[in-house]
């Protein structure tokens, strides 16, 4: 029998004005020791689910449980859970020493246990010697390794971040990336973290909930959501995808045919799909080839209209299908870089690259499905909500493209 | 060019008079009543040896009478204890509102600030006749604590001001992190949010306390006898038996007050580049 999971998340809706819904229907566990992130763009309900999480929010509707009993009615001190808030939150009138004791005189902790404490906390964020300055006589990395320091030091099991790293630059950002995720392997805790961050979500997380308007996209270790995206909006949120819109011409169990204003592209459905469907593709720039005819199942011509040295690798730019900006990302390696602007390429890629997914044009569409658990990962086509037909416009085509992909 | 710089010097010397004049207005009769209750005669006016500087045309006798006389040595008394223990509750109820108003889950909030603002606005007189009406309902009026009831009210909106203000520059995430970290409310209260409004609150309980300590209006309306306070003494001494005395007691609030505007002077400093300021 499997233990409860130590964060579980029951049908939660929460709304502050009575009319617009932050988060809508979230069902979501984390299980002990996991490193669990919440990922999404400003305003999707990440903060909100925190705050629900630590008791400082009360749902609209649902319940949360914490190790299988519900904390409906329990204050956010009754919880013992450590909170990293976003602006620290340090107490600016108490030395470090004071702020990490604060916690463990609340709790009435004897003062000899108490030292030995806040020396092993400030060992663990490697702060040992800092400990009579005020809050604001450190760095803005030393107040966020104290505020981490103050969260563990009563030895809490479960640890709640909502966006640490935000305010530090970028080499800080990953170096505390690396030590958060030390920390937490070492302590064994449970955190559960918050950002907008991709490529820090994708760095830490063992797992990554994608969050969307309130809604969850998709629940999945990181190199799942980099290589099965579910959802048109996660495609295009993870890393960089060329995205390509047409409707199903055909459709089989282990592929379908996508006419597109360019072609008829060939592809694997992800949910299942009839004719008639709109859909939208997904391909990585990365698994897209320059080839000679016959290679691969979906091959086109195209002209070059740019290419952007980056170093090691190259993006061409075409326009295919209908989409202008078509990346295709070739490793710079002898004879690739002979393209030139202007030059008539073939491009291919095969079908298991190619994924065809429900066109929700931005993610207003049906609801995710089979949003939990590692498992059940596989690529069988699961029979997601069908998107609504009849819509016109399907020429219009997009590309997803971030300068920090991965 | 010389016509230009003339100008502006004219200019500089115009706006320096006329701040001088205004200052003199304000400032001069509290000054004129310095040296004048230094005056040996039993008299408002500067007297010729006063003029002429001589010694012995000045004397502490006001000083002295005031002390030994024991209608103003009760008068104290009862400024003294009506204004310390009105201020306290002021500061006690106008923190708890001040810290209630900063809560994000207030509602109609503008609605009841400027409810328990309102008795720094309605006009003195209007306050005291309704006072004086409902507290003789209730036994009240020629009570010491009705008219601490009376200036706790007169004093509150100082406190709730203050404090609302220092609270204006606190992150009120801090009294989350202290509540996550398994502090109640109450130690919530004492160990974080107290130790930071501090400067906020002494402030405000000095304003009380001063809205108090020289107020007269409310103390016609609702004092007796026995709870005549130093300003109704004063008010008393120039309509009843006009003495130099109250001129010795007059320098004297003016030192009192320099004294307390200096205490909150020297709050504010503190306050704004120590453990609030973030
Ligand atoms: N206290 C509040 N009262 C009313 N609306 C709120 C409140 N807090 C958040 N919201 C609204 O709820 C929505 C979600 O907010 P939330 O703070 O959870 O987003 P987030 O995902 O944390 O975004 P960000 O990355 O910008 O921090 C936003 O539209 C926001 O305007
Ligand atoms: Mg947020």
């Amino acid at each position: 029998m499997q233990s409860a999971p130590h964060v579980e998340f029951r049908g939660v809706s929460k709304t502050y004005d009575g009319r617009t819904m932050v988060v809508r229907d979230l069902d979501l566990r984390v299980q002990e020791g996991e490193f669990f992130t919440l990922l999404g763009p400003s305003g999707s309900g990440k903060t909100t689910c925190l705050m629900m999480l630590a008791g400082f929010e009360a749902p609209s509707s649902g319940e949360i449980r914490l190790s299988g009993r519900s904390v409906q009615h329990l204050p956010p001190r009754k919880r013992g859970i450590g909170v990293v808030f976003q602006n620290y939150a340090l107490f600016p009138h108490m030395t470090v020493r004071r702020n990490l004791a604060f916690p463990l005189e609340v709790r009435g902790i004897s003062a000899a246990s108490r030292r030995q404490r806040i020396r092993q906390a400030l060992e663990v964020v490697r702060l040992d010697g800092f400990e009579d300055r005020r809050p604001a006589e450190l760095s803005g990395g030393q107040q966020q390794r104290v505020a981490i320091a103050r969260a563990l030091v009563f030895n809490p099991s479960l640890v709640l971040m909502d966006e640490p790293l935000g305010a530090l630059d970028r080499r800080l950002r990953e170096e505390m990336q690396f030590e958060i995720r030390r920390m937490q392997q070492d302590l064994g805790v449970t955190v559960v973290y918050v950002t907008h961050d991709q490529q820090e979500a994708m760095a830490m997380s063992s797992r990554v909930a994608v969050f969307h308007r309130g809604h969850i996209q998709q629940v999945a270790a990181p190199e799942t959501l980099y290589e099965e995206p579910e959802r048109e909006f996660v495609a295009s949120f993870i890393g960089d995808n060329n995205m390509l819109r047409g409707h199903v011409r055909k459709a089989e169990r282990d592929f379908c045919d996508v006419e597109t204003p360019g072609g008829t592209v060939r592809a694997f459905p992800v949910h299942g799909c009839r004719p008639g469907d709109r859909s939208v593709l997904a391909i990585r720039p990365e698994r897209v080839s320059l080839t000679k005819p016959g290679v691969y199942t979906n091959e086109f011509e195209a002209v070059v209209e740019d290419i952007l040295f980056i170093g090691d690798h190259l993006r061409l730019r075409v326009n295919l299908c209908g989409n202008p900006n078509f990346i295709v990302k070739i490793q710079n390696t002898v004879g690739h870089s002979a393209v030139l602007e202007g030059d008539r390429v073939r491009i291919g890629w095969s079908v298991m690259d190619c994924r065809a997914l429900p066109d929700e044009e931005g993610g207003s569409g049906p609801t995710p499905v089979n949003q939990q658990g590692t498992e059940n990962r596989s690529r069988s086509a699961v029979d997601a909500g069908k998107p609504k037909t009849g819509r016109t416009n399907d020429s219009v085509l997009a590309q997803s493209h971030r300068e920090d992909g991965v | 060019m010389t016509g230009h710089n003339l100008a502006e010097r004219l200019g500089r010397g115009l706006h320096l008079a006329f701040c001088i004049v205004v200052f003199s207005f304000l400032i001069a009769p509290m000054l004129v009543v310095v040296p004048l209750s230094f005056n040996a005669e039993p008299y408002f006016t500067f007297s010729q040896g006063m003029l002429a500087l001589d010694a012995d045309a000045y004397s502490l006798r006001w000083y002295r009478s005031v002390i030994v006389n024991e209608e103003w040595r009760l008068a104290l008394t009862n400024s003294l204890f009506i204004g310390l223990v009105a201020a306290a509750l002021a500061t006690v109820l106008g923190v708890l509102a001040a810290l209630g108003l900063a809560s994000p889950a207030m509602p109609g909030r503008a609605f009841v600030t400027g409810l328990l603002i309102s008795p720094m606005i309605t006009p003195i007189i209007i306050s005291a006749a309704g006072m004086f009406f409902f507290y003789s309902k209730l036994g009240l009026s020629q009570t010491h604590l009705g008219l601490i009831l009376a200036h706790a009210a007169l004093g509150t909106p100082f406190v709730v001001i203050t404090v609302t203000a220092t609270l204006s520059g606190f992150d009120q995430n801090l009294a989350r992190a202290a509540a996550s970290l398994g502090a109640g409310p109450f130690a919530v209260f004492r160990r974080v949010q107290l130790p930071l409004i501090a400067p906020g609150v002494i402030a405000g309980g000095l304003f009380a306390f001063a809205a108090s300590f020289d107020e007269v209006v409310t103390v016609l309306f609702l004092g007796g006898l026995e709870q005549r306070t130093i300003p109704r003494q004063m008010w008393a001494g120039i309509r009843e038996q006009i003495s130099p005395e109250i001129l010795a007691v007059a320098t004297f609030l003016v030192a009192f007050v320099l004294v307390l505007l200096g205490v909150v002077e020297c709050l504010r400093k503190r306050g704004g580049q120590g453990p609030v300021g973030r």
